[in-house]
């Protein structure tokens, strides 16, 4: 069973069904205890860094998240999911991230011409022996709604980058821990096969 | 690098397409999901479905269609039609819909705009403009392409219309857009009404008019008939995506060719 973390925000209905459509079984949850008997974690988000992570410490699951990852379990954050993961944001100042990963977030570069939010489908390159990423081809086209990327200090745990008026981090990947900041769950078949891979590890 | 997107537009009407969509192995043409998934297959970016049903009662069907389409097609769909409140985005929102288009709401009550942003982030806030032209002159692509080679025509400007083109709100389209854009909406679906069913190309001039006054993405609607218009309104006119309806339903284009033409004039793609 997969366990789709709800701390009130946004929709997480597509996560939802695009497991669903995979064929595993996956349930939204806020309950700490019900979330740690699920065998896989999804954090996915949309909304401000600050709020999410205020709603997040109200119900205990700051614990629960960081406990499971301790206990090996495979977890996936998706966009704000990913960004969550590390101290801080330019969104939210004063806010503390979980801090899974040191480095904060940074609002996109303004550029001229350059639209924010980074909104669409953009291609990737990506680590090839990133487990989740197996068999979507090269420099595959995955769909993005952010204005904040991370900003990691270690650059070994980044494991794609997109260009968006510079090069930029959108994932990461160490051990049992998977985040992307495009949205799998919106990004036709290479994000069913990301999430397929994901369901299969 | 950031692919300019080529959108297929549905016309829903108690839960059903209306206006025939002519694909071959289709179990039912009438059946959004059918033509969602079929429209996946073939290539489409994003899907807009815009409810046209007139009545009230009917729109339990809407919120029922979003939720079937969100449950079988897994890339980005705006609903758009009849949406007069937060609590209609909600409700869309929550079924699976990534964006809600909101037209004649926006003029009468802008303030739907700023409060949806504010709930649910203005990406999903698209906000749909129908333009006229106010002087009359050949709107569609030749004059259009002159027109943005030699600077644009300072004569040109475009009223805004509402409740399906029948009122003119006498308000400017270029001034529309950017207070769309400051009170929050995250795009501007643009259509062209001089251009709309033409086929002899989007109006270019008023694109590129708008998409070079807002820093949010353009789609340009209205009167594409060619790879070619496609093309100039992605180009020339500054759009950073594309909207079509009856010339995808009929196949007179397929979306896989129009990307490839696409790909070959320049113009970045997503291509599976």
């Amino acid at each position: 069973m997969i366990a789709i973390i709800d701390y009130g925000a946004g929709n997480l209905r597509s996560v939802e069904k695009a497991f669903e459509y995979l064929g595993f079984e996956a349930k939204i949850s806020s309950d700490p205890n019900e979330i740690m008997s699920c065998d896989k974690i999804i954090l996915p988000g949309v909304g401000a860094f600050g709020v999410c992570m205020n709603s997040i410490r109200k119900v205990g699951l700051d614990n629960c998240i960081l406990e499971a990852v301790d206990k090996g379990k495979p977890f996936l954050g998706i966009c704000l999911g990913l960004q969550l993961l590390f101290d801080e944001s330019e969104e939210s100042p004063g806010a503390k991230g979980l801090s899974l990963f040191s480095g904060g977030n940074k609002r996109i570069a303004q550029s001229p011409g350059l639209k924010i939010p980074h909104m669409g489908w953009n291609s990737i390159t990506y680590d090839k022996n990133c487990p989740i990423f197996s068999g979507i081809g090269d420099e595959p086209y995955v769909y993005f709604v952010h204005s904040y990327h991370i900003a990691p200090k270690d650059e070994s745990i980044v494991s794609a980058h997109t260009t968006y008026g510079t090069e930029i981090p959108v994932a990461v990947h160490r051990k049992n821990v998977f985040a992307t900041q495009f949205h799998p769950e919106k990004s036709g078949e290479t994000g069913l096969a990301v999430l397929k891979n994901f369901g299969n590890l | 690098m950031l692919a300019k997107r080529i959108i297929p537009c549905l016309d829903v009407k108690n839960g059903r397409v209306v206006k025939g969509v002519n694909f071959v192995n289709l179990i039912d043409a009438g059946d959004p999901v059918e033509v969602a998934k079929a429209y996946n297959k073939a290539g489409a970016d994003e899907l807009v479905f815009l409810d046209i049903t007139a009545t009230h009662e009917a729109r339990g069907t809407v919120i029922e269609m979003a939720k079937r389409v969100a449950e079988t097609v897994f890339i980005p769909f705006t609903v758009g039609g009849g949406i007069k409140s937060v609590d209609d985005f909600r409700e869309l929102l929550l079924q699976g819909a990534d964006k809600i288009s909101i037209n004649s709401s926006a003029i009468r009550n802008p303030e739907l705009i700023s409060d949806a942003a504010e709930k649910f982030g203005s990406q999903c806030v698209v906000v749909a403009i129908d333009a006229k032209r106010n002087i009359k002159n050949p709107p569609c692509k030749e004059q259009s392409q002159q027109a943005s080679e030699s600077g644009s025509n300072n004569n040109s400007s475009w009223n805004v219309y509402i409740n399906g083109g029948r009122i003119d709100t006498g308000l400017d389209a270029i001034a529309w857009a950017k207070h769309a854009e400051a009170l929050g909406a995250g795009e501007i679906l643009l259509t062209s009404m001089d251009c709309d069913g033409t086929k002899a190309g989007y109006d270019i001039e008023l694109t590129r008019a708008i998409a070079e006054s807002v820093s949010i993405p353009v789609i340009a609607s209205g009167g594409a008939g060619t790879p070619e218009h496609f093309r100039d309104a992605l180009t020339y006119g500054k759009a950073d995506a594309a909207l079509a309806a009856s010339l995808f339903h009929f196949r007179e284009i397929e979306i896989c060719d129009l990307k490839n033409y696409l790909d070959s004039e320049g113009v970045p793609v997503r291509r599976s």
